[in-house]
């Protein structure tokens, strides 16, 4: 691209010189604090310089990133290569539910727990072939601005902003409560102190520097997360099989967990970790999956990472970047889960409850595992040891016997995976409301300067509300996560498909079919939660966009058949978006996004 | 035909990039593209853990091959056909002349 010429174009071409260095000078970081720990220094200060010298580093980036230009600040002047795109992506995407919950869900849902690997990485295949390109040509700074040009006004807009308020401000709440619980744990500071200490750590990467340091911090909080979560799984894989690939070892954990659980006794009860459809009944898992891959492709602050690549080309290959670095994750968890289990089954349960190891007794104090001698024999059974999911990638490290600075390394790691994603968050919130409610609703006619600044106190004023909302310790936190992807799923996904997949979709249809398929998603969702309303064919809550989804789409079908067709000028701006070459022709007055 | 304002910043013009037989020709053969991914994705992502109860009687790499298909395998399968999709994309895209200038 031609603009590579400006002021960030060092920057840009040096960038896999400046990560490796980073990711060099953190590797001597975990050492100098491993020697640290050998010489004695207390372990409640390797966990305060892990927690500060992290946020350090991406507050500086924040701060080097800033910017006074709109278009950097909204979608980092689109000059992100695709595989840097990817990494951006992966953190973005993968939060505190996906580092420290996932494998915990696997330890005690077996072969179910896979509904959320897979949900949450077949999506992407919809991200790329659906929707990543054609709103990339069009060169949108957020999602509603595309339905506002393609449903020809700013209804359609406001619509697709109550979705995305609704889905994006539920999900950054709890990235925000995974920070407390992470910062209070290693600052030993009290839960809502914490949540604010998090909150400072989220405004400093993204108030400056909008999209365009939330990008750069992204990538480097990727590199912290990934590693954290790799390292003591290869350790613990090394010490159980010899191997260091938990990947590919973990089947000979999964033999010997099947292994014991048929001939222990004191493992009577225990699910079998392989058997499918144990929790869930097939429609049940079915649907998870579905609601969670088509969530996926919905959801605002994923797809708007794809409107700061440099082409539509490069659009298509960060996506497939994307997916990679979530997998090199995801594949692992099930590893996690597995060796867990098999330290669990062997050491532990049918263990005299005098003398359990060490790691139990720890987490016991904390709460995050309970033990019980119900039958008063002395000896723990199964049922009378409860395990919480969180526990199992935090307790990993003393699980293999590591030294401290692991569990720090861990901490570091969980802290990156939910600032990433709340950093994104917070800024698909703000921008919906700075860009498209006050720039394009409001005050068509305000100048950069005002729209920069509008931006960041809307920033700071949804970053301290949600903070607040946090702090307050809200039930059911972790369900409300997997809510956000049927609410957006439901109200956003048929809107922006047919948008570009069927020239025929008329702005009558689809603002008929976001209300209807968020309508419904909600109904379903609230009288089942909260009403004591039954289930519909047995389907779970946390799946209410099956019902959402199809609603949607039949509505805005329906409704565009029975509207006259869109204007030429619409179908014209249509066949511009789904050709990469050429100008956006916009239709109906609406103006091209700058 | 109302146009969109010059802006500051990107291009925004009335006249078409190819003709119209040409681009019909072109979105066919995306949407070709796009429906043989619909369909790996859903035997990749649903169909095959159907038979997860049956596959898992079979053994790969020292896995239960239904378990191994929905920890490991499905995401594989996910991961090479977007890099795959990315390089068949803009090869049909340079075929028909309509590749970013």
């Amino acid at each position: 691209m031609s603009e590579n010429s400006s002021q960030k174009g060092d920057f840009l071409s040096n960038l896999g010189k400046v990560y490796t260095w980073y990711t060099g000078g953190f590797a001597a970081f975990v050492l100098v604090l491993a020697v640290l720990e050998q010489m004695g220094v207390p372990n409640r200060i390797i966990g305060y310089l892990f927690v500060f010298l992290t946020i350090g580093v991406y507050a500086l980036i924040g701060y080097l990133s800033r910017t006074a230009q709109v278009s950097e600040y909204y979608v980092a002047g689109r000059r992100v290569p695709a595989f840097y795109n990817g990494m951006a992506t992966g953190s973005d995407w993968m939060s505190a539910a996906s580092f420290i919950g996932m494998a915990g869900t696997l330890y005690l849902l077996g072969f179910d727990g896979l509904a959320f690997v897979l949900g949450w990485t077949g999506g992407y295949v919809l991200v790329a072939i659906l929707l990543a390109p054609y709103l990339r040509k069009f060169g949108a700074y957020t999602v509603p601005d595309f339905l506002g040009a393609r449903y020809g006004g700013n209804f359609a807009r406001f619509c697709g902003v109550i979705v995305l308020m609704s889905a994006s401000f539920t999900y950054v709440v709890a990235q925000i409560f995974g920070t407390g619980i992470i910062a209070s744990r290693f600052l030993g500071i009290s839960f809502e102190l914490a949540v604010f200490v998090g909150l400072a750590g989220i405004l400093v990467c993204s108030m400056l520097g909008g999209m365009r340091a939330v990008t750069w911090t992204q990538v480097a909080q990727y590199i912290i997360l990934i590693i954290a979560y790799l390292i003591p799984v290869v350790l613990l894989s090394a010490k159980v099989t010899g191997v260091p690939i938990p990947q590919l070892m973990y089947g000979q954990a999964i033999d010997q967990i099947e292994m014991l659980r048929a001939t222990k006794e004191a493992l009577a009860g225990a699910p079998s970790h392989i058997t499918p459809f144990q929790t869930y009944d097939p429609l049940n898992f079915f649907g998870l999956i579905f609601c969670l891959m088509v969530g996926t492709a919905s959801l605002p602050h994923i797809l708007m990472r794809y409107f700061t690549t440099p082409s539509v080309r490069d659009a298509r290959k960060s996506v497939a970047w994307s997916l990679f670095f979530i997998f090199l994750l995801y594949f692992t968890a099930p590893a996690y889960a597995a060796f867990a289990k098999l330290e669990v089954f062997t050491n532990v349960i049918g263990s005299q409850i005098a003398d359990l190891p060490n790691w139990v007794r720890i987490w016991s104090d904390i709460g995050l595992v309970r033990v019980n001698d119900a039958n008063a024999d002395g000896i723990l059974q199964f049922r009378e040891f409860v395990i919480n999911a969180d526990a199992i990638v935090l307790a990993t490290p003393e699980i293999a016997g590591l030294p401290y600075v692991i569990a720090g390394l861990v901490a570091a790691g969980g802290l990156a995976a939910a600032l990433s994603t709340a950093d994104g968050l917070l800024l698909a919130i703000a921008n919906a409301l700075s860009h498209d409610i006050y720039y394009r609703m409001i005050d068509p006619n305000a100048n950069t300067k005002r729209r920069l600044v509008v931006a960041r106190i809307l920033l700071i004023c949804v970053a301290i509300v949600a903070a607040y909302v946090a702090s307050t310790r809200p039930a059911g936190i972790l369900a409300m996560v997997a809510w956000a992807f049927s609410i957006a799923a439901s109200g956003l996904f048929p809107a922006l498909v047919m948008g570009v997949w069927w020239k025929r979709t008329t702005t009558a249809g689809a603002v008929a079919g976001m209300i209807v398929g968020y309508g419904v998603c909600l109904f379903y969702l609230i009288g089942t939660q909260y009403y004591g309303m039954p289930l519909w064919f047995g389907v779970r809550n946390i799946s209410c966009g099956l019902f959402g989804i199809p609603a949607a789409f039949l509505t805005t079908w329906v409704v565009s058949m029975m509207t006259p067709e869109p204007s030429k000028d619409m179908q014209d701006f249509v066949e511009s978006i789904r050709t990469p070459r050429g100008g956006v022709r916009m239709a109906g007055g609406e103006k091209a996004p700058e | 035909m109302p146009l969109a304002e010059p802006g500051t910043g990107r291009p925004s013009s009335s006249e078409p990039a190819v003709d119209a037989a040409t681009a019909a020709r072109y979105w066919s053969k995306t949407s070709g593209l796009m429906w043989l991914m619909l369909v790996i994705w859903v035997i990749a992502g649903f169909g095959i853990h159907a038979f997860a109860p049956m596959l898992n009687n079979y053994k790969f790499l020292g896995f239960p091959l239904g378990f191994y298909m929905a920890a490991q395998g499905s995401l594989i399968i996910f991961v090479v056909m977007l890099f795959w999709f990315a390089r068949r994309q803009n090869a049909i895209d340079a075929e028909f002349g309509v590749s970013e200038d």
